[in-house]
């Protein structure tokens, strides 16, 4: 597909990565020559410096025979500028960042009146996903499918874990719990496991089960935590604001620190019932005088990398239940592992991970849909939550999965069908209407038929 | 550095060196005059070497701008060395480095030769002498990137190193798309002018070989006299044109080819490249006038050497070696002028040309007006001052290899004419000097250091000097062992 990505940032860098990997024949848009001529050095794309919301500088990109406009300058009105004048010169689709809490009530609106496709909300998203990782505080990292049936969450495994030592397939019988282990790191190597795989010490593991089920395979583990109450957030910015006012909405007290006392006031004025501390979130005695200890989770969300792991650091030495993470910068996630960082939060992978999969659909409109993905291990394994419909019925219904040829490295971690949740067996079929989960390292599933080993 | 990764391209370029042997190879055949085993030999080591080096693919398929300049340099270096052996095999150019010099003269689209006598090789080695300029004349690397996915997303840095002129851009957001593109364009060209020499006459063979020097802009002819062999109004037209055409942008062509014909009238190296051609036509006309009488004659010839030399190709319809001075120093000009940047054409580019003047020009404004705020525009965009330096640093550099291998051909103790037009018709991959080395003289009474000398400068010129220049950094070869 041809797409255009306005604005060379964060995000707009991100996803040029992502799409161009994934075979789009991508072009990318900024002001400034330099923040392109990086882009264009290391992927296979083509850079454009101007304007993106000129007509001149969109036609040059070829925006009329676009399949997909993405605007993701740091100006909310530039993005819908971008995307109302793609959408008027042709562009089939059109993605907009849109930040500003101001327009969050106006965004289907929006929406509909400019023609948009999807409008994304970098911090919104990070916010809410914080949120379902602070209603889970066992897990390193949460994510659900099927709205909410079926979790994927990661946990280590720690010495003295029952798991330790056993092959996969007699997990479920020792436990007494129905879970599946779909992908596992082993230091530097990721696996996607097959029954007889035995766990060791220090594996990372990636288990999918409901959430009733997760539940009790937590107890069962010892490893459940208190469920979290009082939160503490260190920086004020806009996660900090969109995460406050959802736990407040679920009845958790939220205290957050802020060093901008001007950004403090605008916080209590649009939050009332949090409480807003001005000052260095980085000072250990104003941690410890908020009563730190007393907090049952942390979350670090000042604008500097560093400062974060700091004070999560600091709060994991006091054993709190949670402590969640930003950083901006992914490159470095493998030593944060070292450092006793858990739950890391990106803002930028989680957009991109939201436009990809939308991508991702729109190439299949007639097919089965991707309907989630999720980018787990990071970013070297992929679950996709497939719609079994379309051209692939025929293809895949109604064989037994151990007469299916799939691909190497590939997983149907599960089938849902209905309210029901199944681990698939050898015996066990896909029919049409179901929900299908797959784990695997291959990055370029586009279609559930895809899964099928071709050559 | 990645040294696995190097290996395996230039592997994947010796394969795709032997399948080009192959249609030289069918020539031969079909001519049956004996040199057919010289070529199938080397076409058999060709590949054997490439297969070697390409049996397994390396894990890290990572190359970086440094990688990219460094295989560009040695593909070019070794596909000479290998395109050498054929006619080394056949005995037809006993010293290897004369077979050296023709091939690198080939590959560069020079059209640069040490025969003495053209006429007496056979068909099949004249063949692959004129196939190189085709193939060289696009790039080899270009074409690879056309057929097989090298090294992911990186390889725009192949491009950029192997492509002429001062900013490389794609047309298309693929490289590989790109290439094919730019391959497509290069190949359809070349088919119309094969025809159109046919129909006037030229035997099919003569017009696939005058059609790859052509194209290329190379320059090796098949007769002792080059083109004045046809004594042929028709065939001075076609290929005067067809070299003028060939010495344009491609990007040009392309963006017509979307229908975009006002993008003909908005390039302003264009309007420049027909300007300087149409101005030194008639200057050169008038003043040779009374060589050929009438004035018609008089245009025809002028044309057919002015688009022969600021394209760089180097075909010659009459002994200009013989025209009055005014003339044969205007060649000289153009020599260095060169083509358009993105085309085959070699020399320094009429682009860079602009950008230097307009830049002179601002400087002289700023001295009348020291607080003047004036921005450089090229193509209706403006410049960047990075592309300013790198435009005049690249012409001081020229200018250095320049005067160096003047110096060293100089021990040759031929006149200045000879010596200085021979480095300048090698490094601008021009052909035919003046003088000895004039268009109906050869490069062969030079000694085996000049002819070493100007092979390297044919290869500075083709790669524009950086790629080759990154060969001699001791940081390119010295890997981890700085550290101790």
């Amino acid at each position: 597909m041809k797409i255009v990505i306005v604005g060379d940032g964060k995000v707009g860098q991100a996803l040029t990565g992502r799409l161009s990997e994934e075979g789009h024949d991508v072009v990318v848009i900024d002001n400034s020559p330099d923040a392109l001529r990086s882009s264009v050095e290391i992927y296979d794309v083509m850079g454009i410096s101007g304007n993106g919301a000129s007509y001149a500088v969109q036609k040059e990109a070829g925006v009329e025979e676009a399949d997909l406009l993405i605007a993701a300058t740091s100006g909310d009105e530039l993005n819908l500028l971008c995307c109302m004048l793609a959408k008027k010169l042709g562009a089939r689709h059109t993605i907009a960042r849109v930040r500003n809490p101001d327009y969050a009530d106006q965004l289907v609106l929006m929406k509909e009146e400019l023609g948009l496709s999807m409008t994304v909300n970098p911090e919104q998203a990070a916010a809410r996903e914080i949120a379902r990782m602070l209603r889970f505080p066992s897990a390193l990292k949460l994510d659900s499918f099927a709205r909410g049936q079926v979790e994927l969450v990661e946990i280590k495994v720690k010495a003295g874990s029952p798991l330790l030592g056993q092959a996969l397939y007699s997990l479920s019988g020792i436990l007494g719990i129905r879970i599946l282990i779909c992908a596992v790191r082993r230091g530097e190597e990721v696996y996607i496991p097959t029954g007889n795989f035995v766990l060791q010490e220090g594996d990372k593991i990636s288990i999918t089960a409901s959430p009733s089920e997760l539940d009790s395979l937590f107890r069962k583990l010892g490893i459940y935590r208190q469920k979290i109450h009082r939160v503490m957030v260190v920086g004020g910015g806009r996660i900090a604001y969109y995460l406050a006012k959802q736990l407040l909405k679920l009845g958790m007290p939220v205290k957050i620190i802020e060093k901008d006392p001007l950004r403090c006031e605008q916080l209590s004025d649009v939050l009332p019932r949090a409480q807003i501390i001005l000052g260095d979130g980085s000072d250990r005695e104003l941690l410890e005088e908020e009563g730190i200890e007393d907090m049952d989770a942390l979350v670090a969300l000042t604008g500097m990398d560093e400062e974060n792991i700091i004070i999560s650091m600091y709060a994991g030495t006091l054993g709190l239940s949670k402590v969640v993470t930003k950083i901006n910068r992914m490159s470095f996630q493998e030593i944060l592992d070292g450092a006793g960082i858990e739950s890391v939060i990106t803002p930028k992978g989680i957009t991109v991970n939201q436009i990809v999969r939308y991508v991702r659909a729109m190439e299949n409109s007639q097919g089965s849909n991707v309907e989630t993905l999720h980018r787990i291990v990071d970013g070297r394994v992929e679950a996709l939550e497939f719609n079994v419909a379309g051209n692939c019925v025929g293809e895949l219904t109604g064989i037994p999965l151990k007469d299916l040829r799939t691909r190497p490295n590939l997983l149907i971690a599960c089938i849902i069908r209905g309210r029901q949740i199944i681990y698939p067996g050898g015996s066990d079929t896909i029919e049409a209407g179901d929900n299908v989960i797959v784990v695997t390292t291959n990055h370029q599933l586009q279609d559930l038929s895809d899964i099928l080993d071709r050559s | 550095m990645n040294y696995a990764m190097i290996a395996y391209i230039l592997g994947t370029i010796l394969k795709a060196e032997a399948v080009l042997l192959l249609l030289p190879c069918g020539v031969a055949l079909g001519y049956g005059e004996g040199d057919l085993p010289a070529l199938a030999i080397a076409t058999l080591l060709a590949g054997g070497l490439g297969l070697a080096l390409t049996f397994r693919k390396p894990r890290n398929t990572v190359i970086y701008a440094r990688e990219g300049f460094v295989v560009t340099s040695l593909s070019w270096i070794v596909m000479s060395l290998v395109g050498a052996l054929p006619f080394v095999l056949a005995g037809q150019i006993p010293s290897y480095i004369d077979a050296v010099f023709e091939t690198v003269s080939g590959f560069t689209t020079t059209g640069a030769s040490i025969l003495t006598d053209v006429e007496a090789m056979t068909h099949g080695l004249l063949f692959w002498r004129s196939f190189t300029h085709w193939v060289g004349g696009m790039g080899v690397l270009v074409f690879l990137l056309a057929i097989v996915p090298l090294a992911g997303g990186r390889n725009v840095h192949i491009m950029r190193a192997e492509s002429p002129g001062p900013v490389v851009g794609k047309l298309v957001p693929r490289v590989r798309d790109t290439a094919i593109i730019l391959y497509g364009i290069y190949i359809a060209m070349t088919l119309i002018l094969v025809v159109l020499l046919l129909l006037g006459g030229m035997p099919l063979y003569d017009s696939a070989v005058h059609a790859f020097g052509t194209a290329g802009t190379g320059g090796f002819g098949i007769w002792g006299d080059s083109i004045a062999h046809y004594d042929s109004a028709y065939i001075d037209v076609v290929l005067g044109v067809g070299m003028v055409l060939f010495g344009v942008n491609f990007n040009i062509y392309y963006l017509v080819l979307m229908g975009k014909w006002g993008s003909i009238w908005k390039s302003e190296e264009l309007r420049w490249y027909l300007g300087i051609i149409t101005g030194s036509t008639l200057l050169i006309a008038w003043n040779t006038l009374p060589r050929w009488g009438s004035f018609l004659q008089s245009l025809r010839y002028a044309f057919f050497q002015v688009g022969s030399v600021i394209t760089t190709t180097g075909f010659a319809t009459a002994d200009f070696n013989l025209w009055p001075e005014l003339s044969r120093m205007l060649l000289m000009v153009l020599m260095l002028v060169g083509a358009c940047a993105g085309s085959t054409g070699g020399g320094m580019k009429v682009s860079r040309l602009i950008i230097m003047m307009k830049s002179a020009k601002r400087e002289i404004s700023r001295m009348l007006h020291p607080r003047s705020v004036y921005t450089l525009k090229f193509e209706g965009k403006p410049l960047e001052n990075q592309t300013i330096y790198n435009t005049f640093s690249y012409f001081f550099i020229l200018a250095g290899f320049i005067i160096g291998s003047t110096l060293l051909i100089s021990l040759d103790n031929m006149d200045f004419d000879s010596t200085f037009s021979a480095v300048m018709a090698c490094i601008n991959n021009i052909g035919p000097g003046l003088g000895v080395v004039g268009p109906m003289g050869s490069y062969a009474s030079l000694s085996n250091l000049s002819k070493v000398v100007l092979i390297l400068d044919m290869l500075l010129g083709r790669l524009e000097i950086f790629p080759m220049l990154m060969l001699l950094a001791p940081s390119v070869w010295v890997g981890k062992r700085r550290k101790l």
